[in-house]
């Protein structure tokens, strides 16, 4: 069977089998595809340009926090909310970004940093009244609303989820095959070397900074209104960040749909073993974490790296 | 109106703490030249290239690409205004493949990435890589990654390329095939200056030849003229030689 008719066959599944899915199973797919399209936000700076963000929650929290709180003290409908979270996370990922890329920082220094940006928001958001400090914030989600962006029951937000899906898969496509695409792989590959060629190294990382600091606070936005629910903790906290990053390397960084193939793969597993070992606490995770070591030990290029490889060697799907 | 030349060098100067790597250096180039920089190791000619290449700001001194002032300006907005440069210790975009690497500096040139494509393909036949434009750039031997080194630089259109050692390392035909590529980039219009360390090649190709002896200018002249000065031979070959 072709790739392409794979694919095909794979987005009329995923389009037409959620309706009849039980409710467990349902919530388990709007999960994949919340990872998936994190990790594909992710993948613009951390993948295509080699910036390895560990504090991605950092924009998810501006999201979410920002559509939450435009929507409880003036009534904007979250649509929008989200748009101006995303705007509002950019120009943070382009301070955050410029200072350090202005000033040299690289590899596990600039993860640092990132993190660090994240904790402070986090530290910032318990400390603040205004934003509902520890206690975080609830949305309001009685009446349901299409375009307030509340649905009744959990199908309508799978759509939303799959059509960012989507709509994001596109967009990383286009960049991939665009001169930014080029001039990132460039900067990831040999930053010396770009400049050289006439890539405006510090441009080129700002931009992906800002595109995937965008894309990333769009997912704050659904998150919050799918769980009507946000606190400091699951917004600013370290889970997201890794929970953007994770499906991303383990799926294949800087390839389109890596992130989507280690959303598949790894959010699964992080429910099976959640209820396999439910009752002791934290196995789950250590197991999770075996699972994770052992695809970084032998799958060094990630799932798509993988397949790429097999297919190579001539080898069918 | 006063002719313009190409590249103005004049008073260039880089102090590393005590160090003067390059001290009160000037040259001038004019649209077509072929000049090379030799000198012994540690004389000062890489760091020369990377402060007109713009990856190190001189101490003092200007330098002028035509007509106008380049120091202080970004490596990448250099290589825009037409001056281009490879790496002595050849750099690929290793996961690459060639012909990808080459679109990289296309891009300068044509925005659109068909175009780019295109123009990275008529180069990478230029520099006879034609036949690997596929394979990722880190399964390259040595001569191919010269040549891969040379095709990225060519991609951003020069009107003014700097080589750092294209030839170090590699066999006698190599050399003869990379001395063939020189010349025809420079029948394209290109003006060169060259580092070079294999004698034979650097006589060849220069019209002029200028060395570097402790960051300073020692001689500059025809390539015959050169060779026969007592500083320059005492230079090579220490005193009282």
């Amino acid at each position: 069977m072709g790739v392409r008719a794979l694919g095909v066959l794979a987005v009329a599944a995923l389009l037409a089998l959620p309706p009849l899915l039980p409710k467990y199973h349902l919530e388990v797919l709007i999960s994949v595809l919340f990872f998936a399209y994190l990790g594909i936000a992710w993948n613009l700076l951390g993948g295509y340009a080699g910036q390895f963000s560990f504090g991605h929650a950092a924009f998810f929290g501006i999201g979410a926090y920002t559509s939450t709180l435009l929507l409880l003290h003036a009534g904007l409908t979250p649509w929008a909310g989200m748009l101006l979270g995303g705007v509002l996370a950019a120009g943070f990922g382009l301070f955050e970004g410029y200072l350090s890329f202005r000033y040299g920082l690289k590899g596990p220094y600039f993860s640092l940093v990132t993190l660090a940006f994240a904790e402070m928001l986090r530290v910032i958001a318990v400390n603040t009244k205004a934003v509902g400090s520890s206690l975080g914030l609830v949305v309001p989600s009685t009446k349901a609303a299409a375009a307030m962006f509340i649905f009744s029951g959990k199908l309508p937000y799978y759509y939303v989820i799959f059509a960012m899906v989507v709509l994001a898969l596109a967009f990383a496509w286009r960049v991939e095959r665009s001169r930014l695409g080029y001039a990132l792989a460039a900067v990831r590959e040999n930053e010396d070397a770009a400049e050289a060629a006439g890539v405006d190294a510090l441009g080129m990382k700002l931009r992906a900074m800002a595109l995937s600091s965008f894309l990333t606070a769009l997912g704050g936005t659904f998150y919050a209104q799918y769980f009507a629910y946000i606190d400091p903790t699951i917004t600013f906290g370290p889970g997201v960040s890794i929970g953007a990053l994770l499906p991303a390397i383990v799926g294949g960084a800087g390839t389109v749909l890596g992130p989507v193939l280690g959303s598949f793969v790894l959010t699964p597993v992080s429910e099976l073993t959640r209820y396999a070992l439910r009752g002791r606490a934290g196995a789950d995770i250590m197991l999770y974490g075996a699972i994770l070591i052992l695809v970084i030990s032998f799958l060094p290029q990630g799932l798509m790296g993988w397949i790429r490889q097999r297919r190579a060697r001539g080898w069918s799907l | 109106m006063v002719a313009v030349s190409l590249l103005e060098i004049s008073g260039l100067t880089k102090r590393f703490g005590g160090l003067l790597a390059v001290s009160g250096f000037d040259l001038t180039l004019d649209a077509g030249d072929i000049v090379g920089l030799i000198g012994p190791n540690g004389a000062g000619k890489t760091t020369a290239f990377h402060l007109v290449s713009g990856f190190q700001s001189p101490t003092a001194g200007s330098i002028r690409f035509r007509g106008g002032s380049i120091v202080g300006l970004k490596p990448h907005a250099i290589c825009r205004l037409g001056l281009a440069r490879t790496f002595q210790i050849v750099q690929p975009f290793a996961g690459l493949s060639v012909i990808e690497n080459v679109m990289v500096g296309a891009f300068n040139r044509e925005p659109d990435a068909a175009a780019a494509r295109r123009l990275a393909g008529e180069i990478v036949e230029f520099v006879g890589l034609g036949p690997r434009r596929d394979v990722p750039a880190r399964s390259l031997t040595l001569s191919d990654r010269k040549r891969l080194e040379i095709a990225r630089g060519l991609a951003t259109r020069p009107e003014m390329l700097l080589l750092d050692e294209a030839m170090s390392g590699l066999n006698p035909t190599e050399i003869d095939e990379i001395i063939g590529l020189i010349r025809r980039i420079h029948d394209r219009g290109v003006t060169l200056l060259i580092i070079e360390h294999v004698m034979q090649a650097i006589m060849a190709l220069s019209d002029r030849l200028v060395v570097l002896h402790h960051g300073e200018k020692l001689a500059e002249g025809a390539p015959a003229d050169v060779a026969r000065d007592r500083r320059v031979i005492e230079a090579y070959l220490g005193e009282g030689a």
